[in-house]
């Protein structure tokens, strides 16, 4: 994936280039390639005149940022205490299954990256998953294939 | 100038002073690992606890970040002082048995069990190396990364930093990175070579505020080394 160095200026200066916006510009590039290229944070470390390291050390202190690049959707498991007793695990594994992939891991098509969390706050609608923004309530093992139908790319074999 | 009490005796320290730095300044010595004069205070180890405030209400803060205060009270080598101490020495002996700072601490403090299990890491975060590279040699190549269990000290992106000028100074300051001596209990976790050579006058007699820390040194008071 090319790395758009302009658009990471253009955050910068959407921040004013101030070293408290740190975090922001981080999730603006984030947000736009689904991760950090190691790139795109030597320009920021660059532009905001922070050293790199410490960039790094944000980047890599929440688990929100990621380093290695990451699939078009993110599906994020929830495997807290409520979803995990209403079977959590199991959607986890029928996933694994189906992406051929372990949490934190890519599927070799870049369509998705597999994730867990430990609560979503919404344990009423347990067990939940997420894929990008949309909360997916009361899955089972069952829906899994249509969640990841809705997703994939059409006209793609799945 | 700011009047405590320390140890029972009244000190003065200078404004700004920390209480590591008062103390030091009259001879009384508390033990440290991540402190070094030329670098920030870290406050990491927590080997440079003291007790600080009036029995009963009496707290454990790290003497190398805490400031001097007006009519503080202060003891130094109190029997709580030196069990969390020797709890700090048990944690990082644990963590870090190569190292031979460390080991020569656990025998100087007198800690001859290890309730842990070894992790043989090379690293007890005590910062030493980051803060040397930030301040002293102004290179800022090396720092944190990761959170909680997987925190870890490296460069960006694990490869050689453009920074680094391979000045070598993290390793001459890493209190982990000097191996342990190759002695007779070599393959032990802990040595403990050096209790027969230097006995302290620390736990049995903590509460006499021995403030001579070298009569202490001789070992008089405390042939007895009785458990």
């Amino acid at each position: 994936m090319d790395v758009q160095i302009d658009r990471v200026k253009a955050s910068i200066l959407k921040h004013k280039s101030q070293k408290k916006a740190l975090i922001a510009i981080l999730q603006d590039i984030q947000a736009e390639h689904n991760y950090l290229p190691p790139d795109a944070l030597r320009a920021v470390a660059r532009s905001l005149g922070v050293p790199l390291i410490d960039v790094i050390g944000v980047a890599t202190f929440y688990r929100a940022f990621s380093l290695k690049p990451r699939g078009r959707h993110i599906v994020t498991v929830c495997l807290g205490t409520a979803c995990h007793i209403r079977g959590g695990p199991k959607i986890l594994e029928e996933f694994e299954r189906k992406l051929a992939v372990q949490p934190g891991e890519t599927t070799p098509d870049g369509q998705f990256t597999l994730e867990t969390v430990a609560c979503l706050g919404c344990c009423a609608i347990g067990p939940v998953v997420v894929v990008d923004r949309d909360y997916h309530a009361h899955t089972t093992t069952r829906k899994v294939d249509g969640i990841l139908k809705r997703y994939r790319k059409p006209g793609r074999p799945s | 100038m700011i009047r405590l009490i320390m140890n029972g005796l009244e000190v003065q320290a200078e404004e700004g002073w920390t209480l590591l730095e008062t103390a030091q300044f009259y001879g009384l010595e508390i033990p440290t690992l991540c402190h070094n004069e030329g670098l920030t205070p870290w406050g990491g180890c927590r080997l440079c606890v003291v007790e600080i405030g009036a029995k009963p209400k009496t707290r454990l803060v790290s003497s190398c970040t805490y400031p001097a205060e007006e009519g503080l009270v202060v003891q130094t080598d109190t029997k709580r002082v030196i069990r969390a101490r020797r709890m700090m020495i048990e944690l990082m002996l644990s963590t870090a048995p190569m190292s031979k700072k460390i080991q020569d601490l656990a025998s100087k403090f007198g800690v001859t069990e290890q309730r842990y299990p070894p992790r043989n890491e090379e690293c007890v975060y005590c910062g030493l190396c980051v803060r040397m590279c930030d301040e002293q040699m102004d290179a800022r190549a090396i720092g944190f990364q990761n959170r909680g269990h997987k925190r870890k000290i490296s460069t960006p992106f694990d490869i050689r930093s453009e920074d680094c000028r391979l000045c070598g100074a993290c390793i001459y300051i890493c209190p982990a990175c000097s191996a342990r001596c190759q002695g007779p209990s070599a393959e032990t976790d802990i040595c403990n070579a050096c209790l027969q050579i230097e006995p302290t006058c620390l736990e049995e007699y903590g509460e006499l505020n021995c403030w001579m820390y070298d009569a202490g040194r001789c070992g008089t008071c405390v042939q007895d080394k009785s458990k």
